[in-house]
């Protein structure tokens, strides 16, 4: 198990993320004195008590308002493991900052208030998780005092989120009855609630299991930038193809496939950089895994470039020019068929067409419905046809190689977050 | 912020990031200079010869070893620099082959384009002489040291931060980033700003100047110093900062936790002589690292946001 967690906050407005953020991280121990001396000042200067929600919510305006506009990435870290924590937005507004947060996330935190249940923004980051294929799910109950620990009222909640959970495929969802500003269950068990007998959201968050080891997979590895250094040392002739690895394991001698060339080779060298004071060399080493930044060579002198996918022999994805796929749509120009974009696969950008848009998803059902376009914060299916063959996977099989970016070539714009669907029609 | 909760039990080592964890910060680290290698034409690499940008330096270093940092290094010059940083600054450029650009705020005071402030700081007057050097060199990738737990507005930071023609950065409008598809189109006269260092806390960055043996200017380690306190902090007597009246001078054994501007940036008292000293001391620390050393972030509850909307690093 990684000691490192990622985790992802999300909920409505005003269900207190920013306080729950706040209170986990104090109580925690991971703000320092200076920090609380600071949120101190401000809320006496306020004439209010100490507002937990001013720890994480650093913009003019996210503290003019009370609400947080944009992603704030905060590190702490207990005896058992550290954390990376991304608070989002719950604005429907700033979704796309959920998306953002919930991209790399092995947690995703959904705040509901005990006195509202589950609301249409509960059922888009249920949606956004479960597309996202984030491991796990914490429903945090919040503002458990303020419905007097109602054990039904809880219950309620965690049932109606089970049956979305089941309806979007998310296997996991542990539901946490809390109170942000009190401090229930959050880092302390309540009191208050004898009738839970689950984990605090701390004792869940130090013990869930991170993301999925892809080491065992087959070999991905898109190649990043070629380094020649062309000196007149031992490097001369130095060709390396740099990347990170995707999934899998790369050994030398292992036999490969360059993508979309199709060419086949091998493995000749794995190589980690070497940096003393003045110097840089290279060491071998036998093999490299999933996660990994190296460098590689090839046996044979093929052309490999930025935009290449070193793949293994005997699980090679192919390529495609058409993609069936799940965008949410991030942007409030809207999409509509026939749109000429940009696609960024992995290391290779191309222009794209968008030829069909087979439906949008309802939040109130769950159900896909006819689309004539995608507005802002919709989820939507579309079929995409690619300038350039990609060495693409399904999503479900490989995030990486199965994840894509659209771009508004224009102004550069990222319009939508997309996740390539199983398989439909021939991959070329 | 830290990121160790260190046990109060006396005797036991504090909790230290895991090698593995460092190993996933160098390799994310790698992975962005790579892309912007790839996918610029003029990258630059801010470098102050401080520790986060010693740290970013070697980084790139092991990017694209055995081949050359591909980039240039922009250094802008307060004219309050620790001599000895910048000693190092040169040292390095030196020993590397590397290529420094140098912004000075002096040059902007002499000629009138910038004038003194009130209070003697000059962190904030480096804004302009950096957007001028951006726009004059036509770099179109600025890589920053910049480290998302120092300060509640780098929080905010994406990775790949866009800033418009007036190197304005809208905190409010940012370009959502997944995954790890870092997406770096921009129009004419725009630039994106780059934070390898974004996940990395103050503790990652001691662990790993410690694990690879990187040299730092020795400011960073504990040495007797003439210093005096105020607001809580103690500062250096130099030629840019001096005792007020009723500030008290003292010898005192000191480090420092940043560098920066010698008139706001304050030493701590440390004996911490060794990385893996200063590792145990920064674990056990009550403050965070801005807080305890720079004066200029306390001007104002967004001090670090305003500037950075106007282009500031």
């Amino acid at each position: 198990m990684s000691t490192l967690l990622r985790l992802a906050t999300a909920g409505s407005v005003d269900d207190g993320k920013s306080t729950l953020v706040g209170r986990l991280l104090h109580d925690c121990k991971a703000i320092l004195a200076d920090q609380i001396a600071h949120v101190k000042t401000v809320s006496e200067a306020r004439g209010g008590d100490f507002d937990f929600a001013l720890l994480t919510d650093g913009l003019r305006a996210e503290r003019e308002q009370g609400i947080t506009i944009d992603v704030a990435y905060r590190y702490f870290a207990t005896d058992k493991r550290s954390f990376i924590l991304a608070d989002c937005p719950g604005h429907v507004q700033y979704t796309r900052n959920t998306v953002t947060g919930a991209s790399t996330a092995d947690v995703v935190i959904i705040l509901v208030d005990a006195r509202h249940g589950v609301l249409e923004q509960t059922r888009r980051h249920l949606a956004v998780a479960g597309l996202l294929r984030v491991p796990h799910v914490v429903l945090a109950v919040n503002k458990i005092d303020l419905v007097g620990y109602d054990e039904a009222v809880f219950k309620g909640i965690a049932k109606d989120v089970a049956q979305l959970a089941d309806q979007l495929g998310i296997a996991d969802v542990q539901a946490v009855p809390v109170s942000a500003l009190v401090g229930d269950n959050v880092v302390e068990r309540s009191a208050a609630t004898s009738w839970y007998d689950g984990p605090t959201l701390l004792e869940y968050l130090e013990n869930a299991s991170g993301r999925t080891d892809v080491s065992g997979q087959p070999l991905r590895f898109p190649v990043q930038y070629v380094i020649r250094p062309q000196t007149d040392d031992e490097y001369r002739d130095y060709r390396g193809y740099t990347g990170t690895v995707a999934s899998g394991t790369v050994s030398v001698g292992d036999q490969v496939v360059v993508l979309p060339a199709g060419r086949r080779t091998s493995i000749a060298g794995i190589d980690r950089p070497v940096v003393g004071a003045t110097a840089t060399a290279v060491a071998e080493r036998p093999s490299a895994v999933a996660g990994e930044a190296v460098t590689v060579r090839l046996a044979d002198d093929i052309d490999v470039a930025r935009g290449s996918v070193i793949v293994a022999a005997d699980a090679s994805p192919g390529t495609r020019r058409e993609l069936s796929a799940t965008v949410c749509w991030l942007s409030d120009r809207p999409l509509t068929v026939g749109a000429r974009l940009l696609i960024k696969h992995t290391t290779t950008t191309a222009q794209a067409i968008v030829t069909r848009i087979d439906g949008a998803l309802d939040l109130d059902t769950l159900g896909v419905i006819d689309a004539a376009g995608l507005d802002l914060n919709d989820i939507g299916k579309v079929q995409l046809k690619i300038a350039a063959p990609l060495a693409a996977d399904p999503y479900a099989r490989n995030t990486i190689t199965g994840s894509f970016l659209l771009i508004d070539a224009h102004d550069g714009w990222t319009l939508a977050a997309g996740m390539i669907d199983e398989a439909e029609g021939e991959p070329l | 912020m830290r990121v160790a909760h260190v046990t109060a039990t006396i005797g036991t080592e504090p909790a230290i990031t895991t090698v593995s964890n460092l190993d996933a910060l160098e390799s994310e680290s790698i992975f962005v200079f790579r892309e912007v290698a790839a996918e610029f034409e003029r990258p630059v690499i801010l470098f102050s010869g401080g520790k986060d940008s010693i740290v970013m330096l070697h980084l790139a270093r092991k990017a694209f070893a055995p081949a050359g940092v591909p980039f240039t290094l922009l250094h802008v010059d307060t004219g309050h620099n620790f001599p000895e940083v910048l000693a190092y600054r040169d040292e390095t450029v030196a020993a590397l082959g590397l290529r420094l650009e140098v912004a000075s705020v002096e040059d902007y005071l002499a000629d009138g384009r910038l004038r003194e402030r009130s209070d003697g700081t000059r962190n904030p007057l480096q804004t302009v002489p950096l957007l001028d050097a951006i726009n004059g060199h036509k770099f179109d990738a600025v890589f920053g040291g910049g480290r998302r737990d120092e300060e509640r507005a780098r929080a905010k930071e994406r990775i790949f931060s866009l800033r418009d023609e007036f190197g304005q950065w809208d905190p409010r409008n940012q370009r959502p980033e997944l995954w790890s598809l870092y997406n770096g189109k921009h129009r004419p006269g725009e630039h994106v700003r780059v934070f390898p260092l974004s996940n990395w806390t103050e503790l990652d960055v001691w662990n790993y100047i410690s694990r690879e043996e990187i040299p730092l200017p020795s400011i960073y380690y504990a040495h007797e110093r003439d210093v005096f306190e105020r607001d809580g902090m103690l500062l250096a007597v130099g030629p840019y900062s001096q005792p007020r009246d009723g500030e008290e001078v003292g010898r005192r054994v000191v480090r420092y936790r940043t560098v920066g501007d010698m008139s706001c940036t304050g030493a701590v008292a440390s004996t911490a002589a060794s990385p893996a000293e200063v590792v145990v001391e920064v674990a056990a620390s009550e403050l965070t690292e801005r807080g305890a050393t720079r004066a200029d972030d306390r001007v104002s509850e967004a001090a670090m946001e305003d500037r950075k909307r106007e282009g500031y690093f």
